[in-house]
């Protein structure tokens, strides 16, 4: 069943630069079938302005099927919208209802600097993962399928890691504007697994402080774990965490020797 | 409302030179998930200390016994055995000046920590959210522990200087402690002050408490359910055992005479 929803209220965020001071714009969406995206929102406020000669609003967007994570919105003060479990791109306008008033504003963070309007540089998120480096493997002809073991609940809950798809909701959601989830994530879906055990700890403890660079700190509210599109657990977090403090030990040991 | 992007270094396992002359401590100290472990470590010190200090404190019950043939307050003997101990090994108040050097270690590393890590976290979005938040998870407890710490901080300062230096104690006597508690607390205003720094403390305590094992790392399917139990009760308890001493001081149940 197909509703309309009318008179809705955007209050976006527009801002020219990342050295330049933003302001939220007043847009009013007089009619929107419920069964369009959010995204999809956005483009025909869009194809309006530019008909109406004024600057589109830039927003970051590409599968819009919920597993590339560039999509990036905090609507009505959430990360990626009040939809759980998903990326603002499968945010529908259900979720809203006639007269509702939503703003929308870029993620927040002094690691995420705003391009421009809504998007954000995200390429903070590259470094901690180009400072994890490489894993091991042996090089020649494909190895034979199962050719290592690995427990079924130790690949489960390395794929539940691997599922972050990187989007900064975690970031966004923080309080303190940690990526501790994002950073913990990444590092588990390798550490768990026995083809990531050669540079376990190196990877911990570099991944761990090229985050350090950029990043808040956790304190363990758990908003992260609710913003998340992917549901990834804080328990990864409590995993990177004993991980870095094996890896201090580990890694000064090894050390010493050369 | 302006943001620069700068850029923090950029490591990798294959090229980055390492440079180890920091002392390990030191080295871990400085980073964020190294301080968060010092918070946490600190923070058990303080936990211990304070189920101590209250399971201590609930000798104030037991009123009066005889003790070397004489007539005593229970709480007293208490407090002159924490002078004791370790006598004759160490000479007589040196363990609790151990432990009371160890107290103050943590309570300056924990301060330290939540210092750096806030401005840390400052630092990490200087341009806050200019429409409202909604928090899905955090709650009220997690998002004042700065709030609920200064409180708790003030109110130790007060305590010392109340039933520890007697300042701000009416007619204060050294060791006597049952009286100097009755004499404190049987204050109305004073009781008040007791009972809502407590309250901030147990408030801080749950998601503390909590929040620790995700710090240490202290995270396993087998205990994860417990963890939020555990805190809420090690709160519990705390609150009510110290939450009783005003009260119970008022009511009279806590009510010093003078023995012969």
């Amino acid at each position: 069943m197909t509703n309309t929803l009318k008179d809705l209220t955007l209050k976006v965020w527009r801002q020219d630069g990342p050295n330049t001071s933003g302001s939220f714009e007043t847009h009013t969406i007089e009619e929107i079938s419920d069964e369009a995206s959010f995204l999809e929102m956005i483009d025909i406020l869009n194809e309006r302005l530019i008909e109406d000669g004024k600057e589109a609003i830039v927003f970051d967007h590409d599968c819009r099927e919920g597993i590339c994570g560039t999509c990036s919105l905090m609507i009505n003060g959430q990360a990626h919208g009040p939809e759980r479990g998903t990326a603002t791109c499968q945010l529908h306008m259900r979720k809203f209802s006639s007269g509702d008033t939503i703003v929308i504003e870029p993620w927040r963070a002094s690691a995420f600097p705003i391009i421009r309007d809504l998007m954000v540089d995200r390429s903070s998120f590259d470094r901690i993962v180009e400072s994890g480096g490489y894993i091991t493997a042996a090089t020649g002809g494909a190895p034979d399928a199962n050719l290592i073991p690995v427990p079924k609940p130790v690949s489960d809950a390395a794929m539940d890691a691997a599922q972050c798809i990187g989007c900064g909701a975690c970031v966004a959601a923080c309080p303190n504007g940690a990526a501790n989830l994002f950073t913990a994530a990444k590092i588990t879906h390798l550490n768990l697994l026995p083809q990531g055990q050669a540079e376990r700890y190196s990877r911990a403890e570099d991944m761990v402080e090229t985050m350090d660079s950029y990043f808040g700190s956790c304190t363990n509210h758990g908003e992260c774990e609710a913003a998340c599109p992917k549901e990834i657990s804080i328990d990864v977090i409590a995993l990177m965490n004993a991980d870095y403090r094996k890896a201090k030990v580990q890694n000064r040991k090894q050390l010493s020797r050369t | 409302m302006s943001q620069t992007f700068q850029r923090g270094p950029v490591t990798g396992t294959a090229v980055k030179k390492r440079s180890r002359r920091k002392p390990f401590l030191v080295d871990y100290y400085s980073t964020a998930v190294g301080k968060k472990y010092v918070m946490a470590i600190t923070g058990i010190i303080g936990v211990a200390f304070i189920i101590g200090h209250m399971v201590g404190n609930l000798k104030a019950y037991l009123g009066v016994i005889e003790h070397n043939g004489e007539q005593v307050y229970d709480i007293d003997v208490y407090g002159e055995f924490l002078r004791e101990l370790l006598v004759p090994i160490l000479p007589h108040g040196y363990a609790l000046w151990g432990l009371r050097l160890l107290l103050i270690g943590a309570v300056v590393l924990h301060l330290h920590a939540a210092w750096s890590l806030t401005m840390l976290n400052r630092n990490a979005r200087p341009v806050k959210y200019q429409g409202a938040r909604d928090y899905q998870i955090a709650n009220f407890a997690s998002r004042t522990m700065r709030w609920s710490g200064v409180l708790v901080l003030v109110f130790i300062a007060w305590h010392l200087a109340d039933l520890t230096w007697g300042w701000l104690n009416p007619g204060f006597e050294y060791g006597a402690i049952y009286r100097n508690l009755d004499a404190s607390l049987s204050r109305i205003p004073v009781a008040a002050l007791y009972i809502a720094a407590n309250i901030a403390l147990g408030i801080h305590l749950f998601h503390g408490v909590w929040s620790l094992f995700q710090s240490m790392g202290w995270n396993n399917p087998r205990f994860n359910r417990w963890r939020k139990g555990i805190a809420t009760g090690i709160a519990a308890a705390v609150v009510v055992g110290n939450v009783s001493f005003p009260i119970m001081t008022l009511a009279g149940v806590i009510s010093f005479q003078p023995l012969s």
